[in-house]
């Protein structure tokens, strides 16, 4: 049994635990309110330091489910536990990589990383000092002053990942972090999370729409159903050894025999889901 | 890339030449003596009816340096500006946060917000000088008036335009209600203010011109009411050239503003900095 205020209760207690999570959407007003279940029945448990992705076919609800595990969103049903005791309201212990620019543009990147550190009331010569060797270790040392419209969108989500990071999260969330970038800059990055995830060894809950990445990243990789009341229908261990170069894995067999196998499951949904969006 | 290339001393050059220009064809048509006259009846009625350069320059001139009297009235209109320009603000500011963050206030406050915006307001002058006198308080109030929608309209835009991404971003950093207010609606929300700035400095201005103009004791729009009485246009042409370059300056210093503290804003057509 967990402490009420949430501290670990042991190494037993998972992360993160959605157990038989329903998100279903009200639309319009009155009794012409239109319902939309996104998610259904989704059990889905993160252990310490376990790299879990979600993979699914457009609009399954990956994100959805991303914003239930960050308190950001109230499930319809089922429950939330964070290291063993239930969510309620936002969940302080996870750090949250939104997929497209959450960056205070009002701020320099040294501000935006040291934004959290603030908000938690962290003297400010310590949140800058801890704001700056964040910011070295994701590569911007010397682009603190920048402000997000001079930076690239690389360096955007470098410095959306210090943000994240400088907080120490127990559970990082990433929402398809990588996704508006270049191929080479996307596999740098790829490459620096894991590196610093294999430092830090946090849990990490990856929602990505590219099954290449998830498999070359995860421990764990969860195939969701396509929507409506989506699922998980299948889970994959990923054995690859680790440390790994995203680059270099990809070509390995047992690499193109993980995503062979994933690839089977995920194919007829990723058909169901196109062809859904092609009539809606 | 062409429009890059004009500016500098040349067009700087060319701008004041087009002032000069526009200056002796005046005093060319309004001398009387030069040029025979064609519109009025005899020549000195041009000069009656546009004045004359020379003259206004000279009044201009006695103004700031021999007479030395329009200080004090520029300093009651400048006064009058500036107190309305921060007021208006503020409360635009204030009413425009609280409005944007409580839907039920906004709903409610709607239809009497949009009927005080489409009031013509310069109108409330006189009840103003009846409530503050013929001072400074009837001319700052009148000034209020019209800045404080500008910025109220542009900070309810503002807040309820916060990116969402932002937002939950902030909250997931832990910021607190006090803290989103602090840290992401009101720099929004500032954002539009300054982008509207210009805008509130100039009717800040006119309110206090207008008010002045209306009724008063001091200020340039009494110079210009006193000079009009008398049928002296040089005087009146004198007090509107002094009230341009003043509304000038005063567009440059916001801008100046505008620059140090917007300077998060992407420019249109900066080129993205690797």
């Amino acid at each position: 049994m967990a402490v009420p205020d949430g501290r670990p209760g042991g190494a037993m207690s998972p992360a993160l635990e959605l157990s038989g999570v329903a998100i279903t959407f009200l639309s319009g007003e009155g009794r012409s309110a239109q319902r939309y279940t996104a998610v259904q029945g989704v059990d889905l448990t993160i252990a310490p330091g376990e790299f879990v992705s979600v993979v699914g076919p457009t609009g399954c609800g990956k994100s959805t489910l991303l914003n239930v595990a960050a308190g950001l969103l109230e499930p319809s049903a089922g429950g939330v536990k964070v290291s063993g005791a239930p969510l309620a309201g936002l969940n302080r212990r996870a750090g949250y990589m939104f997929q497209s620019d959450a960056l205070m543009p009002w701020r320099t990147a040294l501000g935006n990383v040291m934004a959290g550190l603030e908000f938690r009331a962290v003297p400010p010569a310590e949140a800058r000092a801890q704001a700056e060797d964040w910011l070295r270790r994701v590569g911007l040392a010397g682009f603190g002053d920048r402000y997000p419209h001079q930076m690239s969108g690389g360096m955007r989500k470098r410095t959306a990942l210090a943000q994240v990071l400088v907080l120490d999260p127990d559970l990082i969330l990433m929402d398809e972090p990588f996704s508006a970038l270049d191929i080479q800059t996307r596999q740098l990055m790829e490459n620096e999370v894991l590196e610093i995830w294999a430092a830090k060894r946090k849990a990490v809950l990856f929602i990505t729409h590219d099954l290449d990445e998830a498999i070359a990243m995860s421990d764990r990789v969860v195939v969701m159903s396509a929507g409506p009341a989506a699922r998980p229908i299948g889970e994959f261990a990923i054995d690859l050894p680790r440390p790994r170069d995203v680059a270099e894995v990809r070509v390995t067999p047992r690499f193109i025999e993980l995503h062979t196998a994933i690839w089977d499951v995920l194919r007829g949904e990723v058909l169901k889901g196109y062809t859904q969006g092609k009539v809606a | 890339m062409s429009t890059r290339r004009i500016g500098g001393p040349r067009l700087r050059l060319a701008q004041l030449g087009l002032a000069a220009g526009f200056f002796l064809l005046w005093w060319l048509l309004t001398t009387p003596g030069i040029v025979p006259p064609f519109l009025f009846d005899n020549d000195r009625q041009a000069a009656f009816f546009f004045g004359e350069p020379l003259r206004i320059l000279a009044r201009v001139w006695d103004w700031f340096v021999v007479d030395r009297d329009i200080y004090r009235h520029l300093a009651v209109t400048l006064t009058e500006t500036v107190a309305a320009f921060a007021i208006g603000t503020a409360a635009g500011l204030g009413v425009g946060m609280w409005l944007a963050l409580s839907p039920f206030a906004a709903a409610l406050l709607d239809p009497y917000i949009k009927a005080a915006n489409s009031m013509p307001r310069v109108i409330l002058a006189p009840i103003f000088a009846v409530w503050f006198g013929l001072g400074m308080g009837s001319k700052i109030a009148l000034g209020v008036t019209l800045v404080f929608f500008i910025v109220f309209f542009n900070v309810y835009q503002g807040v309820r335009e916060v990116s969402p991404v932002v937002l939950a971003n902030a909250r997931m950093l832990g910021a607190n209600r006090r803290q989103l207010l602090r840290h992401v609606y009101l720099p929004s929300a500032m954002s539009w203010v300054f982008s509207s700035l210009h805008t509130s400095v100039g009717l800040a201005f006119v309110g206090a011109v207008v008010g002045e103009y209306l009724g008063s004791a001091a200020g340039v729009g009494y110079l210009i009411l006193q000079a009009e009485g008398s049928f002296d246009i040089n005087t009146v042409m004198a007090g509107i050239l002094v009230l341009t370059a003043f509304a000038l300056v005063l567009d440059w210093g916001v801008g100046r503003i505008e620059r140090r503290l917007m300077k998060w804003q992407p420019r249109s057509g900066e080129t993205e900095k690797l």
